[in-house]
């Protein structure tokens, strides 16, 4: 069993082949089915993958994430290996490219192992949304592992790779880590390259790693971070050595008042805040609590513009050149008509239905442009916090995982977000640390969030509270 | 937000999906209560306030415009649900 990138390291040094580290990793997969983690295992590919890895280092060759494991979320573009976002629409579908995230860990002699369940085109906080059924938590398997990369989160927690990719508009990295007690990192908006992801809402997604030691999570993103002439999106800001952690000099830090007194939080998440801002005070840091009255307005916000955008995104689903067609439609119009609402599922309709509505004649203003205003405050507001303050802390979630089929209305899963749609409204970066262990026996994350573009400080100061 | 059921329709066409029978009641009530969560913002006062719309700050990033071939036409057809030799095929668009 490998943790870690260091344990597959150590495994090398003392003689594994990259070929028997990718095997037992298939062992591992095979016996741990039941978590339905795996929507498919790339056996045949990881281990000629592997094959040649194991040549590269006997010739001394071979790149930095050498015998890197690595499962990838369902909508993340690998050529000629299939790719269906968890949904009917897609299933059967091929990539034809790779995703530049995905070739760039490639390109380090890293193996992509199979791909991993989540909810249907990541729209979800429970992966209770697949098309292929959910994942199940393996710490409790009576419990969600959370979203929507689920699959992913599970993987990497239970060592069925060393590392996975997710991708996180609403919270979709950091809320599984902090149900499987992994870290989950969400990039700066622009940070990553998101060629040959999926899309669900373009001015949110994020590609990002899911890992169980802080160390791989910086190593990945150091090596999937920087400019792409595939994607206009991407920041051609210089990639930091994010992974040689530095230390820090004492810092000032924000606590969100209405974060960590807010109604309906766990206790025992509130009291683990509370401890870790103590000793964070104790250590000669600066902690102070900032107010940020727009708590109520961050789901719905969210909303509006994740569901707008969905609705534009998904109307290249037609059946028409990739995908599911139906086969009980008569003429263009109803090819699409059926196409789609056999495909999608029902979470994926509401919102479709609901962004559709949003930018429609005569309510564009009212939903879509109020939405986008209120975007801008609270950037504004996140702003002006960083003016004064280093880093942001704040929980990840209100509460560790809750059951299968506990939560069924539409906005109370919504709500499940809470705490990390801030950092995907406003752009910024934010990491779950996997600090708590709640007397039920589950962990949680704390949550930091750091200035755009400052990775930097935000794993240097995350390794920092780790060894405090 | 009160939806009605034309307005179901009207967005069901837009959206091109459809829903019949339970799946409109569903639906209905789903976008009334996803709407009712929305109008939550109408407590914000956003006068004078520009809509926040371009994520990244930085500024367009021009590039010499050079043909290249990045997917072959075998490879665009690969996953049709329906083609031939060369081409997509779609349903009839005008029936005899």
């Amino acid at each position: 069993m490998y943790k870690s990138f260091a344990e597959v390291k150590t495994a090398l040094a003392s003689g594994s082949s990259v070929l028997e580290i990718v095997e037992s990793y298939l062992t591992k997969i095979n016996q741990h089915a039941h978590l339905n983690a795996y929507l498919e295992v790339f056996e045949q590919s990881a281990k000629e993958n592997a094959l040649r890895v194991d040549e590269k280092i006997k010739k001394g060759t071979a790149g930095r994430l050498a015998g890197m494991v690595i499962g990838l979320k369902d909508n993340l573009a690998y050529k000629n290996h299939k790719v269906s976002a968890a949904s009917k629409i897609l299933e059967g579908f091929e990539s034809i490219y790779t995703a530049t995230a995905v070739q760039r860990l490639i390109d380090e002699d890293a193996i992509i192992i199979g791909r991993l369940n989540c909810d249907e085109f990541a729209m979800g906080s429970s992966n209770e949304n697949s098309a292929f059924g959910p994942v199940k938590n393996h710490l409790n398997t009576n419990c969600v592992p959370g979203g929507s990369s689920g699959g992913s989160a599970v993987a990497t927690g239970a060592n069925l790779c060393t590392a996975s990719l997710g991708s996180d508009t609403g919270g979709s990295i950091r809320q599984p880590a902090s149900f499987t007690g992994t870290y989950g990192l969400k990039p700066t908006y622009g940070r990553i390259s998101r060629y040959g992801l999926i899309a669900y809402a373009s001015s949110f997604d994020q590609i990002g790693p899911i890992t169980n030691t802080l160390e791989d999570a910086a190593l990945l993103l150091e090596i999937m971070a920087g400019d792409d002439e595939y994607d206009a999106t991407v920041s051609s800001k210089k990639v930091a050595n994010y992974s040689a952690f530095d230390t820090v000099k004492p810092l000032r830090i924000a606590v969100i008042s209405e974060a960590l007194y807010a109604e309906g939080i766990d206790p025992e998440v509130s009291a683990k805040m509370e401890a870790v801002i103590a000793s964070l005070k104790k250590a000669g840091n600066t902690v102070e609590n900032v107010s940020f009255p727009y708590m109520d307005f961050i789901v719905p916000t969210y909303y509006v513009l994740s569901t707008a955008e969905a609705s534009s995104n998904l109307s290249r689903f037609d059946g028409v050149h990739f995908g599911h067609r139906s086969q009980n439609a008569q003429g263009v119009e109803a090819t699409y008509k059926k196409s789609r609402s056999e495909g999608f599922g029902p979470e994926v309709q509401r919102r479709i239905m609901a962004g559709t509505f949003v930018l429609s004649h005569g309510y564009y203003d009212a939903y879509y442009t109020k939405g986008q205003k209120v975007r801008r405050i609270l950037q504004n507001k996140t702003n002006a916090i960083f003016k004064q303050f280093d880093l942001i802390l704040l929980p990840t979630t209100p509460s560790t995982a809750f059951e299968l089929n506990a939560v069924k209305d539409p906005i109370n899963m919504y709500l499940q977000d809470i705490f990390t749609v801030h950092a995907n409204l406003t752009g910024n970066p934010a990491i779950s640390l996997p600090l708590g262990r709640h007397s039920n026996g589950m962990p949680f994350g704390v949550q930091v969030m750091a200035n755009h573009f400052d990775e930097k400080q935000l794993f240097n100061f995350s390794h920092y509270l780790e060894n405090l | 937000m009160k939806i009605t059921e034309e307005t179901v329709d009207h967005i069901a066409h837009l959206a091109r999906l459809e829903f019949i029978g339970d799946k409109k009641q569903a639906i209905q009530q789903d976008m009334e209560m996803i709407l009712t969560f929305m109008e939550k913002l109408n407590e914000v006062d956003t006068e004078a306030i520009e809509p926040l719309i371009f994520m990244n700050t930085e500024v367009n990033k021009l590039r010499e415009d050079i043909a290249i071939e990045t997917i072959s036409q075998e490879e665009g057809l690969r996953n049709a649900p329906k083609k031939d030799s060369d081409y997509f095929r779609i349903p009839k668009v005008l029936d005899k």
